[in-house]
């Protein structure tokens, strides 16, 4: 009776484990198929950030709308982290007013352009007024004024390639001929975040037309559905690939060599 | 005759008992996973909240404006990159982990045997007496250590049904994405600062509860108990009295 149970038992596990195996298997390539593994798979953490990005991403997709709120409940302290950027070029440009300012976006698409901050401003603007918070712990409620980055992206035309839009700020050494030395916070987000409504390239701040100099100016990109440290300051250049493993270490965002996760939607 | 042909029945049925586990094996393997991942989620979390070590209430709060409660920690700890990497990885482990163990005591007697008190063990006094002699160091008799008594079952139900489901819908209350698909995991616990502060509370209590789960652990016998836990068996008479 017992040795019957045992076998049974036995079976049952052997079928179970062989089932799992084979499920695993299938669902990794199932994820790389639907870009569900993060630039930073690597390592015990890897298997931890791609449950997370894996789940989240079949959870939200494109549609999911992070929370607007109003006027009212916009923070009187919106906290910064970090100082801007001191080096010559940034400084020449903030003297000059931004005048002299362009965002080269390129990669894989159709019309590689270089966008003047009042070019920017021409486009249809909206405002949006959302809570970001830090990885740290703390956070606030912010407008931002800005083009949101799929209008831009229509413009210069994503080529079907493209998986991630990386975000490089004058506080990284973007111009550097060979990538793999890019150091510094620049960071890159997939498809779904870039094509994502609420994701704008935000040229103003809380009612004013431009951004106070610690948030980033002339321009940030905001995420909203991502922590704060996502939303690259200072930008530069946006280039669109679909791969960023040729990029600095190649883990997707140079904050991930400080430990910091590439995907921050927590 | 039949006396000899009684007492072995009687012998057979007494070591059946004693050689039925006292803890399962779909139980014991949890535990051990769910005790290595809390240890895992305790230190990153740690590290995480002494990043900024400040509590608020509602949607936001941040170092220049007021707060509810200022833990005494320096802010020049600073902030440890790997916190969150540690705490993920150890997150999905210990909810993969709950998720066999709750399917296990749903499908299995044993939350309805081990863990619901009976109704007539659910007594102030008895509760109140259990908890004095626990106080008083008082060990228990091998006969009570075969069973879970009812404080002991108010805490797993309390730790299983309560503090393991609200630490993680306050976690999944801190993160962007999931409130953009589900804005209750948020606004249910008042916003992303609340979610943050009462998921520091549940950790403390998470953190009491092991404690005292480990300190009566000693009162009954460490490595008896540890040893039932790891082999399912009690130790039987060598049990200490």
């Amino acid at each position: 009776m017992s040795e019957r149970i045992s076998r049974r038992k036995l079976i049952t596990t052997g079928i179970a484990a062989a089932a799992g195996a084979g499920g695993l298997a299938v669902a990794a390539r199932l994820a790389d198929r639907y870009g569900l593994i993060p630039p930073d798979d690597g390592g015990i953490y890897g298997v931890g950030e791609t449950v997370t990005y894996a789940t989240q991403r079949l959870l939200t997709g494109r549609h999911a709308m992070a929370r607007e709120y109003t006027r009212s409940d916009i923070s009187r302290i919106a906290p910064v982290k970090g100082e801007p950027p001191e080096n010559e070029i940034y400084q020449r440009l903030v003297a000059g007013g931004f005048a002299d300012w362009r965002l080269k976006i390129d990669g894989l698409v159709a019309r590689p352009s270089f966008f003047s901050l009042a070019e920017l401003k021409r486009l249809p603007a909206e405002r949006h007024i959302y809570h970001q918070a830090c990885e740290e712990g703390w956070s606030f409620i912010a407008e931002w004024i800005g083009v949101p980055l799929s209008h831009v992206l229509n413009q210069v035309g994503v080529l079907q390639q493209a998986k991630y839009v990386v975000f490089y700020g004058f506080d990284t050494n973007f111009d550097a001929g060979d990538k793999h030395t890019i150091k510094g916070k620049w960071n890159s987000i997939d498809m779904a975040d870039a094509w994502h409504p609420q994701t704008v390239l935000a040229y103003g701040m809380n009612g004013r037309d431009e951004l106070p100099p610690g948030h980033g100016a002339p321009l940030r990109v905001r995420i909203p559905r991502q922590l704060g440290g996502k939303s690259t300051k200072y930008l530069a250049w946006i280039n669109v690939t679909d791969t960023v493993k040729d990029i600095g270490q190649g883990w997707g965002a140079g904050g991930v060599e400080r430990g910091f996760s590439w995907y921050a939607g927590i | 005759m039949a006396e000899t042909a009684y007492l072995p029945r009687v012998a057979i049925r007494g070591s059946e008992s004693l050689d039925a586990p006292r803890h399962s094996a779909v139980v014991r393997i949890t535990h051990w996973i769910t005790a290595f991942a809390f240890v895992g989620l305790l230190i990153s979390g740690i590290a995480i909240l002494i990043a900024h070590p400040r509590l608020y209430w509602g949607e936001t709060g941040a170092r220049d404006g007021p707060s509810l409660i200022d833990l005494p920690i320096p802010f020049m700890i600073g902030h440890s990159g790997w916190g969150r990497y540690l705490h993920f990885l150890s997150a999905w482990v210990s909810v993969l982990t709950g998720v066999v163990y709750a399917a296990h005591g749903l499908l299995t007697p044993h939350f309805r045997k081990d863990l619901l008190p009976g109704k007539r063990n659910f007594r102030w006094g008895r509760i109140w007496r259990i908890v004095w002699d626990e106080m008083r160091w008082k060990r228990p008799t091998e006969e009570e250590a075969l069973t879970y008594n009812v404080v002991q079952r108010l805490a797993y139900l309390a730790v299983v049904f309560v503090l393991f489901p609200l630490i993680i819908l306050t976690g999944l209350g801190m993160s962007p994405a999931i409130a953009s698909v589900v804005p209750i995991v948020r606004s249910g616990f008042g916003g992303q600062q609340s979610a943050r502060t009462i998921h520091f509370f549940v950790a403390v209590a998470l953190l009491l509860f092991v404690f005292v789960h480990i300190a009566m652990v000693c009162l009954a016998g460490f490595s008896n108990r540890v040893g039932t836990m790891i082999t399912g068996r009690t130790a039987g008479r060598k049990e200490p009295s």
